[in-house]
């Protein structure tokens, strides 16, 4: 039995059109018989059978469309011999040998999309990590300050006025879901402002270090032995920071308070902390702040500072878990060894969210607190 | 191949049947490969050289292993009757790396090297400076060769044509133009695109002696080819042959044939060139029906034979894709 | 749009060749095979027989001249549509279209004007080797003096040739020999010419730009497909007209995406793409996220092998595989 099929007659014929059979069923057939006529675009064909044999069958009817390679028709005869094609496999060629945009090595590869965007974000491209094929693109500054999109970025800076809008909210809520417990400790801090003394007489006066540089600085690197104190509580979830990204609670121009974040203040230098933090105060004063600066603190540090008052009982910033407040520092007398001397003593107010953790967790803290900073150097 | 080296054909029986057998050889290959096309084992374009096999056969009577042959993209009979193995035409035709060509070129792109066959090209009218450039290098390096270029009356048109003819006469050029005048370029009629149908005489017109020949009659393309080819390696300068030939199938396989009659059709296959050859040695005694009959056997088996070897033969890996598009360097070429 | 209908690409330029005949008697198409045969492509099937031999002219196979023939009867005051079968044989006649149809307005100081249409079929695909499946549309765009298009859609293939035909200039227009059996839209009623100058955005998306033209649009379009299962928006843009270059539409869109994909026919060494990545690079570079990236043909002629032809010319998962690259994921 042999199988007629519609022939390919074309490199891009995909189908004919039968107009006629020229031989009926039972006609005896001989290779180089016409046996049908087929329209194409080209006009009408005639096609050819390529064995003898007798038409057995008619597949199709005039008028019908038939696909390149559909059977039409059937004859009795020996098989012909074409076999079935054996089709090779295709795989894709890489498209070139790939000439990347090598750089000596070492150096960064930063998109010019990347490097824009940046500077509009007022971000340092070169704290960015890049993806794992090396490239800081956009995505990667995009993720680093996430709730900025490229068209936010082109927009002034944020809307203060708002802003103190959801603080107010933001603290009413606190003290209405937060159920604080507060534990205090008055602190010697004198080795502290002595060392600060010793370091700052040999430091130019452009790079001289307020105390609150050091203080926060050991605030944090405490922090890190009490995990508790230090990450979001969200949805009935309490999840710790990596890092102690501290939320440095800054006076804003008319009034009101906001505590944007320096990321792992324990992980910095001295000096990084310092110019992060005169940074972040200049901005604040001059109303430059970004939005990830003001939703990625894991904790947050008051510090009242000079001539300001003893104590004070602040208010959790949701959805972080503790706040640290530290009073001014004041001269009193002190017993040390045994004896009263006039010391410069500092009070730590810890205010903590009983969900998460409880007065053992901010006493410890205190306590070792108390050690570092008593400490010579802090540390 | 050659049976003869002076102009007569020597019509003994053992060379008619040579004759008879390539034209046969020619015209069972060809149906082969439209039985092929239609089952899409070959692919692209397939131009076939059914009704026109004496031209080929006859002309290459005349040449040496060492001449060259310049072709168009209706090779497949040139190639057969040049002596390329049929196993590897058939295998270019399918696209195998066994093939003349590794199966880069296809039906229109048949080379050999071996036997200085320069294609196979699509482009008509191509080949004429290819072959007129051959036909210098020969002169000017000293060696006696011919080089003989087959084209269709279409490339009659063409300036490649006029700008080759011209030089090869003005340089005396060992070059055999055979122009296989079918009657039609594609879809055009010889009489509505040319204003001198008559293709010997434009030859002329540059100078360069011509002859008419009628390319159906495979002893009378043999005994022109002999004359040319005598002269021209007697150092007389380029020859012209115009073989009046038809091509019993559409120009390929994709024509309706629009542009032609069938009644016209049926005419020539009626003096085919094979038929007319069968029928006169076999009037004249001197075949039997049984020849004929062992020499289709024997074409069969080739072609068998030929069909086996294109498909079993393994597809050129993709990762080869662009090699052969320059020449290695010569060191490489010793370790490749 | 007043309503639809639908048509092959080779009924549409059938129809516009039609239009053109008939809607002004200074045009006639003149090429090989044209009239009898009904044309290579079966564009012009039927049109000997209404319009006649005198404005459906078969020609001898002599590209350079009977270009170079229109090229005269377009100074003489006519209109022709010159038919060069393939962009492969139009190198026969190269010298006529750049030294002639290209230099005349400039070389008489602005005396003459070339209003010639020159049509011609392009590309690969189709297993015809190396002689028959250039794409040599960027040698044409090359050359000041010339207009140059690549029609991709049915809608174009049936609006373009009226617009150019009205041209002072000479327009080349490609048509890839793979799209005359594709089926798209055209307008019921009234006109269908269209705009030679303007690329198209045919898929709107903000993550890559795909730059493309001609038969490269169909798989462009599928890798868009294929990569919006994977949540990656591409915009795909039909340049349409390849001289001039429509600049604006190509840097809005880049300058959108952040990153540029060009699929070109061509081979790669100095493609259409390479012209087209400079001018994003001169006019876009700030908004780059990633380089240009080019899908071109591999640097070898056109093999006869489907596996070979298919690994040497742009295919979807080549372009898949270079937007990933920009996104570098």
């Amino acid at each position: 039995m042999i199988e007629f099929k519609m022939p390919s007659l074309g490199a891009d014929m995909e189908q004919g059109t039968l107009v006629e059979w020229l031989k009926k069923p039972g006609d005896v057939i001989h290779k180089g018989d016409v046996l049908a006529v087929v329209e194409t675009q080209k006009g009408a064909i005639e096609i050819e059978v390529f064995s003898d044999g007798v038409l057995r069958d008619c597949r199709a009817s005039p008028g019908d469309h038939v696909p390149v390679g559909e059977v039409i028709a059937i004859l009795d005869g020996d098989k012909t011999s074409v076999m079935p094609t054996v089709k090779p496999s295709f795989s894709p060629v890489p498209s070139h040998k790939p000439v990347s945009a090598e750089r000596l090595p070492g150096k960064p590869k930063i998109t010019p999309a990347a490097r824009r965007l940046a500077q509009q974000l007022g971000l340092d491209i070169s704290n960015i990590a890049a993806d794992s094929s090396g490239v800081v693109g956009l995505r990667q500054v995009q993720a680093s300050s996430p709730e900025t999109s490229p068209a936010e970025a082109g927009r002034a800076g944020i809307d203060f006025k708002e802003m103190r809008k959801a603080i107010a909210a933001a603290m009413a809520r606190s003290k209405r879901e937060i159920p604080h417990y507060y534990v205090s400790s008055d602190i010697d801090v004198t080795a502290l402002m002595d060392w600060l003394a010793q370091e700052n007489a040999s430091r130019s006066v452009a790079d001289r270090l307020l105390y609150a540089v050091p203080l926060f600085r050991v605030l944090a690197r405490t922090l890190v032995d009490t995990p508790e104190l230090n990450g979001h509580y969200e949805q009935d979830t309490f999840s710790p920071a990596q890092t102690v990204n501290a939320g440095i609670a800054i006076a804003m121009r008319g009034g009101g308070l906001v505590a944007p974040s320096i990321r792992d203040v324990a992980g910095k230098s001295i000096d990084e902390l310092r110019i992060s933090l005169t940074d972040l105060v200049g901005r604040v004063r001059s109303g430059r702040l970004r939005s990830s600066e003001l939703s990625n603190a894991t904790v947050t540090f008051s510090n009242l500072g000079e001539r300001t008052a003893d104590t004070l009982m602040p208010i959790i910033y949701p959805p972080q878990v503790a706040i640290i407040g530290c009073g001014q520092i004041v001269s009193r007398p002190w017993v040390k060894d045994g004896e009263i001397h006039v010391r410069q003593i500092m009070s730590v107010t810890v205010a903590g969210d009983h969900r998460v953790s409880d007065g053992r967790s901010a006493a410890r803290f205190l306590s070792r607190l108390e050690q570092r900073l008593t400490a010579p150097e802090g540390s | 191949m050659a049976a003869g080296t002076d102009t007569k054909v020597h019509l003994v029986r053992e060379h008619a049947l040579e004759l008879l057998k390539q034209m046969i050889l020619i015209r069972r290959f060809e149906e082969k490969c439209a039985e092929l096309y239609s089952a899409e084992k070959i692919r692209g374009f397939l131009h076939l050289y059914i009704g026109e096999e004496a031209n080929a056969v006859g002309v290459m009577q005349a040449l040496e292993p060492d001449d060259a042959i310049v072709a168009t993209y209706r090779e497949h009979g040139h190639a057969l009757a040049r002596g390329l193995p049929p196993s590897e035409i058939m295998a270019e035709m399918y696209g195998k790396a066994a093939g003349s060509s590794r199966g880069r070129g296809g039906s229109m792109h048949i080379f050999d090297a071996r036997h200085r066959f320069y294609g196979g090209n699509a482009i008509v009218g191509g080949g004429l400076p290819l072959a007129v450039g051959l036909a210098l290098a020969d002169k000017m390096q000293g060696r006696n060769r011919v080089t003989c270029c087959f084209f269709g009356e279409g490339a009659a048109a063409e300036g490649e044509f006029h700008e080759s003819l011209n030089l090869a006469a003005l340089w005396n050029l060992p070059v055999l133009f055979v122009c296989e005048n079918n009657g039609y370029a594609m879809g055009t009629a010889l009489n509505r695109s040319e204003s001198n149908p008559d293709i010997s005489q434009h030859a002329s017109a540059y100078s360069i002696t011509s002859e008419a020949v009628d390319g159906m009659n495979v002893i009378d393309v043999e005994a022109a080819a002999r004359r040319a080819v005598k002269a021209i390696r007697a150092g007389k300068g380029p020859r012209f042959l115009e073989n009046k030939t038809y091509r019993f199938r559409a120009h390929s396989m994709f024509d309706a044939e629009l542009y032609r009659d069938k009644v016209e059709v049926e005419k020539w296959k009626k003096i085919g060139p094979v038929v007319r050859f069968t029928d006169w040695l076999l009037e004249s005694g001197m075949i039997h029906e049984s020849d004929i009959d062992i020499i289709e056997q024997e074409v069969a088996r080739t072609i068998e034979v030929a069909v086996v070897f294109a498909e079993q033969a393994p597809w050129e890996p993709v990762e080869d894709l662009t090699r052969d598009v320059m020449t290695p360097p010569v060191h490489d070429k010793v370790a490749s | 749009m007043t309503g639809s209908r639908t048509l092959t690409y080779r009924e549409a330029i059938r129809e516009a060749l039609r239009e053109a005949l008939q809607r002004d008697e200074r045009v006639f198409l003149m090429g090989e095979d044209v009239g009898r045969y009904g044309g290579a492509y079966a564009c012009s099937k039927g049109l000997l027989e209404e319009f006649g031999d005198e404005r459906v002219r078969d020609t001898p196979l002599s590209e350079s001249g009977f270009t170079g023939a229109g090229i005269g009867a377009a100074l003489g005051g006519m209109r022709p549509i010159v038919e060069i079968m393939t962009v492969n044989f139009s190198l026969l006649a190269l010298d006529q279209i750049v030294n002639t149809a290209a230099t005349l307005r400039h070389m008489s100081g602005g005396q003459f004007s070339v209003p010639i249409v020159i049509r011609m079929a392009t590309g690969a695909g189709r297993q015809l080797a190396a002689q028959h499946s250039h794409s040599l549309e960027c040698w044409f765009a090359h050359v000041p003096g010339l207009r140059v298009v690549a029609p991709a859609s049915v809608a174009d293939a049936r609006g373009m040739l009226w617009t150019a035909l009205q041209d002072p200039d000479p327009v080349i227009m490609f048509e890839h020999a793979t799209l005359y059996n594709e089926e798209g839209e055209v307008a019921a009623e009234g006109e269908t010419s269209c705009d030679l100058d303007k690329a198209a955005i045919r898929r709107s998306g903000k993550d890559v730009s795909l730059i493309t033209y001609s038969g490269s649009l169909g798989k462009t379009l599928d890798a868009a497909q294929r990569l919006a299962g994977d949540g990656i928006d591409c915009e795909v843009i039909d340049l349409r007209s390849l001289r001039p270059l429509d600049d604006a539409t190509i840097m809005s869109s880049v300058t959108k995406t952040a990153r540029a994909v060009i699929v070109d026919e061509g081979w790669r060494s100095g493609s259409l793409a390479g012209e087209i990545s400079a001018r994003i690079m001169e006019q876009a570079f700030y908004s780059l996220d990633a380089p240009v990236e080019r899908v071109c043909s591999q640097e070898v002629p056109i093999p006869y092998p489907s596996h070979l032809e298919q690994a040497a010319t742009p295919q979807v998962e080549s372009i898949v595989a270079a937007v990933r690259k920009t996104l570098r994921t």
